[in-house]
C-alpha cells in the first residue's frame, strides 16, 4: 500500500501540479481556436481603435493643441499597453466562467480529479496557475507584436507581461469563486455584460479616466483593471514612479490573493459535500 | 408480478377466443416497409398491422431497426420504400394531420431544459394549437396522472430519470391522442420507476388508447404487449402474442445450469439427451424441456455437479435466443 | 405532350413544397410563445442585453469622443457621439440576432434536442425556422427601441427621419438572424462558434461603426462597403441624418435578400437534419 500511495506534495512536486498538468493536457486539443481568439482580437482592436479611430484622435488633439491629454504620445501608444491588460482581464475572466462551470457541472472533471489524491486547494491553485500560464503566454505574444511595431518604447515594458498575469489572476480568482456558487450558467453572461464590459470600457484603457465625471473616476480607481492599465502604461512608456507602481502592484496582488482564498472556500463548499 | 402474468394470459386468451373479426380497425398498417440511410438498410421490408385498442410491441436488440420504424410511423422520418398507413393516412403526404392525433415518447426525452415542468406540458399543448384554457386544465390533470403535481414549477433539469420519463409520457398525452408510440419507455430506469410507469401505461390501455412500444426488455414486452413482433437486423423474425411466441419457439420450462466458465461446453455435450434442446451460453447451459425439475434431477443423476442451477418458465428471451442465436441485451 | 407535364410538375412542386418548407404552416408564433415563456423567468438575461451598446455609447461615444472632436457627416459637423450612435445601433442589432440564431438555436438543435420534440407535433420545420427568426427580430426590436430612446434623451438624434432607424435596425437583425440560422445548421460542435466571432468581431471593428470609411485606402473601402454590417450602419446613419438617397433601397434590398437566403438554407438543411 505504502509503495502505491501517491507521493506527498513537496516543494519540488507541489499539489497543484497534477491538476495543472491535466488542464495543460486538455488544452492541447483546443489551442488552435483559443490562439485566434486570444491573440487576433486584441490586435484587431488595436488596429481599429488605435489606427482607425486613433487617426481622428491624433489629428483632433493636434488641431486643438492638446496632445498633452494623452501624455504626449500618439493614440496607439496610449491604447496598446491598456489593451494588453484589458485583454488579460478578459482571458482571466473567461477561463474562470464556462471552463469552471464545465468542470463543476457539465463534464464533472473536477469531481474526477478529486477522486484522486488531488485536494480542493490543489485544484484551485492548479486552475489559477494554468490561467497565469495562459495569460502570460498570450500577453507575451501580444507585447512582442507591439514591440515589432515600435509601440514599446521602454525596456521596462517587458514587465508589463507580469502586470498582465497579475491582473488576469486578480479577476480569475474572484470570478472562479463566483462561478462555483452558481447552479447553472444563466448568470455568467450577465456578469460579462454588467462586469467585464463596463470595466473594459471605463477603466482608462481607451481614454484617460480624467474624461469621466468625478464620481465615476472614484469608481474606476477602485477597480483592479484601472491599476493594471496604469501600471502597464507606465512601464511600457517608461514613466514609472516607484510609489505609484508599488501601490498599483500591491492592489493587484491583494485582489489576486483574496480571489484565490474566496475560490478555495466556494469550491470546497460546492465539491466537498 | 404473478397478478400481471395471469392478466396477460387472460388477455391473449380472450383475443384468440374472439378470433380475428372481418372488419378490423387497423390503426397502423405496413407493407414491405423500408428505411434506408444511404447504403445502410435500417428497416428491411417489414409487414405488420396494429389494431385499435391493443398494445403492440417491437422487441429486439439495439440496432434492430425499431427506432427507425417508430420514427416513420410517427411521421418524423420519411418512408424510403413500401407502404405505410397511419390512422388511415399516408405519412409522407399527411404528416401534420397524423401527428395531430398521435403522441410520441421518444427514446431521448428531448424535454425543453429551459422551461419548468408545467411549461413543458403547456407549450407542447400549444404546439397542437389547443386553446390556452383547455391546455391549462389538461396540464393539471396530466401532472396528477404522471405523479408530478408537486414538481410543476421545478426546472426539468432537477428531475430524476423516472420523473423525466413520466413527464415525457404526460407530454405525449396532452393532445389526447388515439395512438401513442413509446420508444424504449423504461430504458435506464430503476425497477420501482419501471413498475410505476407500466401502471400508467395499463391505465392508458384501459381508456382505449392504442399503444405501440419498442423495447429490448423481454419482461417489459411480456408484461405490456397483447401482440408483438420480434425484430433483428431490420427484419421481423416472428410475430404473435407473447404466449403464442413462447409456445411456438420454446418449451414450457428451462433449466439453467452453471458449471464454471470453461466447463459449460463439456457439460452440455453430456446433457444433450436430457432436453428437447440445449443452448450453451458463455456463463451457463440452458436445457429446454417441459419439465425443468425432472431434467435437473436427470442431470444430477449423470453425476454432474453444477455450481448453481435454477428452473424457470420460458420467456421471450428464450424465443429471441432460439430465433437469432443471440441474447437480447448484450 | 412530353414537355408540358414536366413543366407543370415543377411549378406545382415549387408552389406546394416551397412555402411550407420556408414559411411553415402558420405555427411559427408557437415558437415565439415558447421563447416568451422561457424568458419570463429570466427576464434579467434579456434586460442586460441592452447595456452593452449603451456602455459603448458612453465610453467610446462620449469619453473617447472628447478626444475625437466633431466629425463631418455630409456637410454637417456633428459630435462624435452622434456619429457613432447609429453604428452602435446597427452592430447591436447584428450581435443580438447572431447570438439568438447561433448559440441558442444550436443548443436546442444539438444539445437539448428540443426541436425533435416540437416536430412530433403538427409544427413543421419551416415553422421552427420562421419562429426562431421572428423571435430574434422581436428581441432585437426591443433593444433597438430602448437604444433609440437613449439616443433621443442624450440629444444624439439628428433628424425626424430617425424614427425609420427602428425599421432599419430590424432589417439588420433579419439579415443576421437568417445568416446565423443558416450557418448554425452546418455547425458540428461549440468549437465551430469561433467562426461566428471571427466574422462578427472584425465586422464590428472595421465596418465604419467607429470612424468613416475615408480612413481606409480605396480598395479596402470597397471590401468593407460590401459587408452586411457596413450596409446596415450606412443605412441607419443616413436615415438618422435625414439623408434619403436611393442607396437606402440598395442597402435594404441587400440585407433583405441576405436574410431570406439564410432562412432558405436553414429551412432546407433543418429538414435534412431533423427528418433524416
Amino acid at each position: 500500500m505504502g509503495a502505491l500511495a501517491a507521493p506527498r506534495p513537496s516543494l519540488l512536486r507541489p499539489g497543484w501540479l497534477r491538476p495543472y498538468r491535466y488542464f495543460a493536457f486538455r488544452y492541447k486539443r483546443t489551442w488552435r481556436g483559443t490562439v485566434t481568439s486570444s491573440i487576433l482580437y486584441p490586435i484587431l482592436y488595436l488596429l481599429a481603435m488605435g489606427l482607425g479611430l486613433g487617426h481622428l484622435v491624433n489629428s483632433h488633439l493636434h488641431a486643438v493643441d492638446q496632445t498633452g491629454r494623452l501624455g504626449g504620445v500618439g493614440y496607439v501608444q496610449f491604447l496598446a499597453p491598456g489593451l494588453l491588460v484589458a485583454s488579460a482581464m478578459q482571458w482571466g475572466t473567461n477561463e474562470s466562467m464556462y471552463p469552471v462551470m464545465g468542470g463543476l457541472k457539465w463534464l464533472k472533471t473536477y469531481h474526477a480529479l478529486l477522486a484522486t489524491p488531488v485536494r480542493v486547494r490543489d485544484l484551485v491553485s492548479g486552475h489559477l496557475a494554468w490561467v497565469a500560464t495562459r495569460v502570460g503566454g498570450a500577453s507575451a505574444l501580444f507585447l512582442a507584436v507591439l514591440a515589432v511595431f515600435g509601440d514599446v518604447p521602454s525596456p521596462l515594458g517587458v514587465l508589463a507581461v507580469l502586470v498582465a498575469v497579475l491582473t488576469g489572476l486578480a479577476f480569475a480568482g474572484p470570478v472562479a469563486a463566483f462561478t462555483a456558487t452558481q447552479e447553472n450558467d444563466a448568470a455568467l453572461p450577465v456578469l460579462y455584460r454588467l462586469g467585464t464590459v463596463p470595466l473594459f470600457l471605463f477603466s482608462g484603457t481607451f481614454f484617460p479616466i480624467a474624461q469621466l465625471p468625478g464620481w465615476l473616476q472614484v469608481v474606476a480607481r477602485a477597480t483592479p483593471l484601472y491599476h493594471g492599465v496604469a501600471l502597464s502604461r507606465a512601464l511600457v512608456l517608461g514613466r514609472v514612479s516607484a510609489p505609484a507602481a508599488l501601490a498599483h502592484a500591491s492592489y493587484l496582488v491583494a485582489m489576486a490573493t483574496l480571489g484565490a482564498w474566496a475560490a478555495r472556500r466556494t469550491f470546497t463548499r460546492r465539491l466537498v459535500v | 408480478m404473478q397478478h400481471a402474468e395471469a392478466r396477460q394470459e387472460d388477455l391473449s386468451a380472450s383475443r384468440e377466443g374472439r378470433g380475428r373479426p372481418a372488419t378490423r380497425d387497423e390503426v397502423v398498417v405496413a407493407r414491405h416497409l423500408e428505411k434506408r440511410f444511404g447504403d445502410f438498410v435500417a428497416v428491411d421490408g417489414i409487414d405488420f398491422s396494429v389494431e385499435r385498442g391493443e398494445v403492440f410491441g417491437f422487441l429486439g436488440p439495439n440496432g434492430a431497426g425499431k427506432t427507425s420504424t417508430m420514427r416513420m410511423v410517427s411521421c418524423l422520418s420519411p418512408v424510403s420504400g413500401g407502404e405505410l398507413s397511419v390512422l388511415g393516412m399516408e405519412p409522407n403526404a399527411h404528416g401534420p394531420e397524423i401527428r395531430r392525433r398521435l403522441g410520441l415518447v421518444p427514446q431521448d426525452d428531448t424535454l425543453d431544459l429551459e422551461l419548468s415542468v408545467r411549461d413543458n406540458l403547456y407549450l407542447y399543448g400549444r404546439y397542437f394549437d389547443l386553446p390556452r384554457r383547455e391546455v391549462r386544465q389538461r396540464v393539471e390533470r396530466l401532472l396528477e396522472f404522471a405523479h408530478l403535481s408537486e414538481k410543476g414549477d421545478e426546472e426539468v433539469d432537477n428531475l430524476s430519470g423516472g420523473m423525466k420519463r413520466r413527464l415525457t409520457i404526460a407530454r405525449a398525452l396532452i393532445s389526447e391522442p388515439e395512438l401513442v408510440i413509446l420508444d424504449e419507455p423504461t430504458t435506464g430506469l430503476d425497477p420501482q420507476a419501471r413498475h410505476l410507469l407500466w401502471d400508467r401505461l395499463y391505465r392508458l390501455k384501459q381508456e382505449g388508447v392504442t399503444l405501440v412500444i419498442t423495447t429490448h426488455y423481454m419482461d417489459e414486452a411480456e408484461q405490456l404487449c397483447d401482440r408483438l413482433v420480434v425484430m433483428d437486423k431490420g427484419k421481423i423474425v416472428a410475430a404473435g402474442s407473447p404466449r403464442q411466441l413462447i409456445d411456438t419457439y420454446s418449451t414450457r420450462e428451462v433449466a439453467e445450469l452453471r458449471f464454471g466458465v470453461d466447463e459449460n461446453a463439456a457439460a452440455a455435450e453430456r446433457l444433450a439427451e436430457l432436453a428437447a434442446r440445449v443452448e450453451v451460453l458463455p456463463d451457463r447451459v440452458l436445457l429446454y424441456t417441459d419439465d425443468g425439475d425432472e431434467a435437473l434431477r436427470a442431470a444430477l443423476g449423470l453425476g454432474l455437479r453444477p455450481e448453481a442451477s435454477l428452473v424457470r418458465r420460458s420467456s421471450l428471451e428464450d424465443v429471441f435466443l432460439r430465433l437469432t442465436g443471440r441474447s437480447l441485451v448484450d | 405532350m412530353t414537355v408540358r407535364p414536366v413543366f407543370e410538375r415543377s411549378s406545382v412542386l415549387s408552389l406546394r413544397v416551397l412555402p411550407p418548407a420556408l414559411l411553415g404552416r402558420g405555427m411559427a408564433r408557437r415558437l415565439v410563445e415558447r421563447n416568451v415563456i422561457a424568458y419570463r423567468r429570466r427576464w434579467w438575461i434579456l434586460a442586460t442585453g441592452f447595456f452593452e451598446p449603451f456602455f459603448y455609447l458612453l465610453s467610446i461615444g462620449l469619453g473617447l469622443g472628447h478626444l475625437v472632436g466633431r466629425l463631418h457627416l455630409d456637410g454637417r459637423l456633428v459630435a462624435y457621439a452622434a456619429y457613432v450612435a447609429p453604428g452602435l445601433l446597427a452592430s447591436s442589432a447584428m450581435n443580438g440576432a447572431l447570438f439568438d440564431s447561433t448559440f441558442n438555436v444550436f443548443f436546442k438543435l444539438k444539445i437539448a434536442k428540443s426541436y425533435d420534440a416540437v416536430l412530433a407535433t403538427p409544427v413543421e420545420v419551416g415553422d421552427i425556422a420562421l419562429g426562431e427568426v421572428t423571435w430574434s427580430l422581436l428581441r432585437g426590436a426591443i433593444y433597438s427601441f430602448a437604444f433609440m430612446c437613449v439616443m433621443a434623451a442624450m440629444g444624439l438624434v439628428l433628424s425626424g427621419w430617425a424614427v425609420l432607424c427602428f425599421g432599419a435596425a430590424t432589417l439588420v437583425s433579419f439579415a443576421f438572424a437568417g445568416i446565423g440560422m443558416g450557418a448554425t445548421c452546418y455547425m458540428r460542435s461549440w468549437q465551430d462558434f469561433d467562426y461566428v466571432s471571427m466574422a462578427s468581431i472584425p465586422m464590428f471593428l472595421f465596418s465604419a461603426v467607429f470612424y468613416p470609411l475615408s480612413v481606409y485606402p480605396g480598395w479596402l473601402q470597397v471590401v468593407v462597403s460590401l459587408t452586411p454590417l457596413y450596409q446596415g450602419v450606412d443605412m441607419i446613419r443616413e436615415l438618422d441624418a435625414g439623408l434619403l438617397t436611393p442607396a437606402l433601397a440598395l442597402h435594404a434590398g441587400y440585407l433583405f435578400a441576405l436574410g431570406l437566403a439564410g432562412m432558405a438554407v436553414a429551412a432546407r438543411r433543418l429538414g435534412a437534419l431533423l427528418r433524416p
